[in-house]
């Protein structure tokens, strides 16, 4: 192994490369956020409180089992064969998938098995009473997901989905099997012309974190945008029938 | 006199549990209301019976002559006709104290926005919050929280507040910012009906004083009837129990 040969891989296959990083962000993106909204489409229909109508019942139950067979399939095998198992099912249909179009669909309809959890846990965990205070105020259940509880479930679990659009750029890289060119498919391209196995993926390595370091830092910096400013502004001037005793000093002073 | 709402044999059971047992009780128009009674003995169930976050085992609750626990009723439609005010004051995080106004109002009652913020801006300066419209509420204190949570509930304009224990999770010099803002409201002429452990509140405020026990109301007067002149020996009991403590 020498410097050189780094130099050489670089100077001569970079645009192979790049573009492969490029094929891997996109679909990472596109498939994390199709993937969420399928998420929160389909964790918030499974925490729909039970019914008491028969008929309402039936249908619910109908879903709602649909809906975990989705989950536990997804979530319980690999997205290797999962791939696989798409695309050339498709094809001896007869179907010819576009390689990226396939590409996107599995990795989001694997992202969106696993935020569905994600987001049945957030909305479990936000405080019943934020439920209850906007029934009180008259909202029915789809008012009351929409007001109150989802704003703040996407909020909380902005890291989770972070973490899940990390998982993605790593993970694209198996859809090397269907041949989608990612970075691992360009990889291997390059490898697999100049031998030099250990170089090209060392530098690929390189190439896969700085994209996982990149994102995590927007994504953290997303995160303290929606969090709005720490202090507030106290708008002075107004009339109190109620005063503390440090809005009085303020007052006095 | 007006009734606002009236309930008749109210039954609320938790599995073979029963909570509320046969309870018949109503309130005027214009009235405040306070239920005394010991923990567990079904305060907090019947109030959260009368605006149905828990649905009645049996009996009915009359309001505007209809029973609304008809299967046909709009029970949305009705909550919004009671504010609820509770002890864990319940405002929503992801709006800041003036959206927490405008948000039942814009979404359920359609108002405008512009209405439902000036609607927000005078039930704010009410409870004396219009200063910290922009304020989230973990940034608030607890009294603080629960005078915008009453100011949301006026915000609805509602026939009737109902009030559990509104001050209880609140530190003791907290207590009285928010019990100054429900006399002035209890003075303004709105119908309350409040759950409280304040026997000093009570007695200075309500029109009427129920002492509710195992789940059914053992007795109720004037104020200083209760405190003065209880019939029932079990009220005498527990009157002697709180105020000793105090
Ligand atoms: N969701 C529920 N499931 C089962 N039992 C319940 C439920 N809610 C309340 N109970 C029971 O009903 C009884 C009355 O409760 P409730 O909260 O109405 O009492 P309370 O008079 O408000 O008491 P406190 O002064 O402590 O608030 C209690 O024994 C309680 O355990
Ligand atoms: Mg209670």
């Amino acid at each position: 192994m020498t410097w050189q040969w780094f130099i050489n891989i670089i100077t001569k296959y970079w645009p192979m490369l790049v573009r492969g990083a490029g094929v891997t962000l996109f679909i990472s993106i596109i498939s994390t956020i199709i993937g969420s909204i399928i998420g929160l489409i389909i964790g918030t229909i499974r925490t729909i409180p039970k019914q008491d109508r028969i008929v309402r019942k039936a249908i619910l139950t109908v879903i709602n089992a649909i809906l975990t067979a989705y989950v536990e399939f997804f979530r319980g095998t690999p997205m290797i064969v999962q791939a696989s198992v798409i695309f050339y099912g498709a094809a001896m249909i007869g179907i010819n998938m576009d390689r990226t179009v396939a590409a996107i669909f599995i990795v989001s309809i694997n992202t969106g098995a696993y935020v569905a959890e994600i987001v049945r846990g957030g909305i479990i965990s936000i405080d019943k009473g934020q439920f209850e205070a906007a029934h009180a105020i008259g909202m029915n259940h789809v008012k009351t997901m929409l007001n109150v509880v989802l704003p703040q479930v996407v909020r909380n679990i902005l890291p989770a989905i972070g973490n899940e659009f990390v998982i993605n750029i790593k993970d694209t890289s198996v859809l090397n099997v269907i041949s989608v060119s990612e970075l691992f498919f360009q990889a291997k391209t390059v490898a697999g012309n100049n031998f030099r196995y250990f170089e090209t993926y060392l530098i690929v390595s390189i190439m896969y974190l700085i994209m996982t370091l990149v994102v995590t830092r927007i994504l953290r910096m997303i995160e303290r945008k929606m969090d709005g400013p720490e202090n507030f502004i106290v708008i002075p001037g107004n009339q109190m029938q109620v005063e503390r005793p440090e809005d009085q000093l303020r007052r006095q002073k | 006199m007006e009734k606002v709402i009236d309930i008749q044999h109210l039954r609320k059971s938790f599995g073979s549990n029963e909570i509320l047992k046969d309870i018949d009780f109503s309130v005027n128009k214009g009235e405040v209301v306070c239920i005394i009674g010991s923990s567990g003995s079904g305060k907090s169930t019947l109030l959260r019976c009368i605006n149905l976050l828990e649905k009645p085992t049996d009996g009915a609750i009359i309001y505007k002559g209809e029973n609304i626990l008809d299967n046909k009723h709009d029970i949305y439609a009705y909550r919004t006709k009671l504010g609820m005010v509770f002890q864990q004051f319940n405002l929503f995080n992801n709006h800041n104290v003036l959206s927490n106004c405008t948000v039942g109002q814009i979404k359920v009652l359609k108002r405008s926005k512009a209405e439902a913020e000036k609607v927000a801006m005078k039930y704010l300066s009410v409870v004396g919050m219009d200063n910290y419209i922009n304020a989230k509420p973990k940034q608030l204190s607890g009294g603080q929280k629960q005078r915008v949570a009453i100011a949301r509930a006026l915000s609805m304009e509602p026939d009737v507040l109902l009030f559990d224990e509104p001050t209880s999770a609140l530190d003791p010099e907290m207590v009285g910012e928010v019990l100054a803002v429900m006399k002035d409201l209890a003075k303004s002429g709105l119908t309350m009906l409040v759950v409280t452990h304040e026997m000093g509140f009570a007695s200075e405020v309500a029109n009427r004083v129920v002492f509710m026990d195992k789940g059914v109301i053992a007795e109720e007067g004037r104020p200083e009837q209760i405190f003065n002149n209880p019939t029932q020996e079990r009220t005498k009991e527990f009157l002697k129990r709180v105020l000793n403590k105090q």
